[in-house]
């Protein structure tokens, strides 16, 4: 039951939006929808903290392999929570100077500020900058030539990876910029010609395909073809 | 395949490396060119692509009092590459006089907008708050946000981040949907960012009496994907650090192009700064590539020769 009535919103939901493209009085329907989605994103994060909770707990009292991240993980989030909804160490607005709560969440010098400020922003920026050191090893491990294919794509790579630098214009500052029939040969331009044709056919494509394909599936969703999005058990898998 | 007595052959001594060596020679290449550009100040020219001179001319040719909606989709994860190119347009559009409105679709995108503004204003006590700048901070919703502000701002911000009625705050006045701004840019690091800004909010206009203007700011792995949007719906891409350290480069040749006095602070060249790093480890990793493919090739040889 529970989920023919997901089905339906969704149907009605899909076939708003699409008809309000197309019948003039219907017009309104679009933000309306937009409407629900927003208050549906907002309650979402809510049952995803719900469903982080339960996760961990479980993983925590199976004592299963690993279960001490889950209590850092459950640590991490209810103190965040906590902070954020109390406002800790947060001063008032200036407008309501008399109301401990009044003032902004993240505001600077509150917890929540100190919490992104010195362990969210440090730990994130911290992990996406180990990927130069992941991708440097596997530089040198995986990216072989071991066929033309191969070839064409490294040496795509590397008129990429020097272009986008300085060390493009130093390596082929010998070819003369003011000639169009050779300057297309320097690096940076070489690289720009890669980026602005090649990928973009091959971007282009893409998209194209990609457009298609939420088509098809947005028919599949409308008629109730496709309840892959209610996940395991809907019944439908994908048509 | 010991050879030599049992000894491993220098090819085979390569390629069983610890990876350890590899991550000390990036760290060498990184940090050394950081460094260098601390000690000295130096930073390579650069040449915009149009690309770039696309969107600085975007800002640019706006007359002063414009309002530019900036959309700050990225958060910590990708503010070494994204920070620098926000902190570029929002001092560019503070330098021609342009009204800005500051928003942002990540949760952890908030303090983004705080960092940006206050580098930029936070010698400008001129610039105040409700007339020439607004915060209107995060809302949940990605694409759903997009289309509520395509027909009324308000829809989806009913106030700002300091909880002010958008219709009492002054630089909002007259402004009912998105294509009421005379431009929009979105700094994005993916999902929801200048792709779905595209899809959602700026097509829909191309074709109605105010077509809204759009420039991008995106990561190096997410730009592949925009640039097939431009000229025709984005003005301009800054693709990457790169992209952001050509558009920094414009706009301090402007400054110093009014004022051959003028001294730009290392904030304000923050993208510039960060090529020498880039190239270094760039250069590094076609070494690699090359050194790889080097034991590769000599390995397979002596096999087939086996």
């Amino acid at each position: 039951m529970s989920r023919s009535v997901a089905v339906l919103v969704a149907s009605v939901a899909a076939l708003a939006m699409v008809l309000s493209k197309f019948i003039v009085p219907m017009e309104s329907a679009e933000t309306t929808v937009a409407e629900w989605f927003n208050a549906a994103a907002a309650i979402a994060f809510v049952l995803g903290g719900a469903s982080l909770l339960k996760m961990n707990l479980l993983a925590i009292s199976a004592r299963g392999p690993g279960w001490g991240y889950s209590a850092v993980t459950l640590l991490a989030f209810l103190a965040t929570l906590g902070v954020g909804l109390l406002k800790v160490g947060v001063a008032p607005s200036v407008a309501y100077p008399g109301h401990r709560m009044s003032g902004s969440t993240d505001a600077e010098g509150g917890a929540l500020w100190w919490l992104y400020e010195y362990a969210m922003s440090p730990i994130t920026g911290t992990l996406f900058a180990m990927l130069a050191f992941y991708v440097a090893s596997a530089a040198f491990r995986a990216f072989r030539a071991k066929n033309a294919a191969a070839m064409f794509l490294l040496g795509t790579a590397f008129i990429v990876l020097l272009g986008r630098t300085y060390a493009g214009v130093v390596v082929t500052s010998w070819i003369p910029a003011d000639m169009p029939w050779v300057s297309w040969l320097r690096l940076e331009n070489l690289s720009a010609v890669i980026m602005s044709v090649f990928t973009t056919a091959g971007t282009r494509a893409m998209i194209i395909g990609i457009a298609i394909g939420v088509a098809a599936t947005g028919i599949k969703i409308m008629i109730g073809l496709d309840r892959s999005y209610l996940g395991a058990g809907s019944g439908g898998g994908n048509g | 395949m010991a050879s030599h007595g049992g000894q491993p052959s220098f090819l085979e001594r390569l390629d069983r490396m610890d990876r350890r060596w590899i991550f000390l020679a990036m760290f060498v290449a990184v940090a050394a060119p950081i460094l260098w550009v601390g000690v000295t100040g130096k930073t390579f020219p650069e040449a915009p692509t149009p690309a770039v001179q696309g969107a600085f001319d975007a800002v640019d040719s706006l007359p002063p009092g414009a309002r530019v909606l900036i959309s700050m989709d990225f958060d910590p994860a990708s503010a070494g590459e994204l920070q620098p190119m926000a902190t570029a347009i929002v001092r560019h559009c503070v330098l021609r006089g342009h009204r800005i409105c500051a928003m942002t679709l990540w949760p952890a995108g908030g303090p983004m907008i705080d960092g940006t503004m206050q580098d930029v204003l936070g010698d400008r006590p001129d610039w105040k708050y409700g007339e020439q700048w607004v915060n209107l901070g995060y809302r949940a919703g990605f694409e759903g946000v997009m289309k509520q502000m395509n027909s009324r701002v308000a829809l989806a911000y009913a106030t700002d981040v300091r909880k002010t009625p958008l219709g009492d705050i002054p630089m909002m006045k007259g402004i009912e949907g998105i294509a009421d701004f005379d431009l929009l840019v979105s700094v994005s690091a993916g999902y929801a960012g200048a792709k779905e800004w595209v899809q959602y909010s700026v097509s829909p206009t191309l074709t109605g009496p105010r077509p809204l203007r759009f420039v991008a700011g995106s990561t190096g792995v997410q730009t592949p994907q925009l640039i097939p949007y431009y000229p025709n719906q984005m003005a301009g891409i800054l693709g990457a650090i790169k992209g952001a350290a050509e558009y920094e480069f414009l706009v301090n040749e402007a400054v110093r192009k009014a004022d051959p006095n003028a001294v730009v602070p290392a904030k304000f060249q923050e993208a510039q700064r960060r090529m020498a790093p880039q190239l270094f480890g760039h250069v590094l990793m076609v070494a690699l590539i090359v050194l790889g493919n080097v034991v590769f090739v000599g390995l397979r040889g002596r096999e087939a020769r086996a």
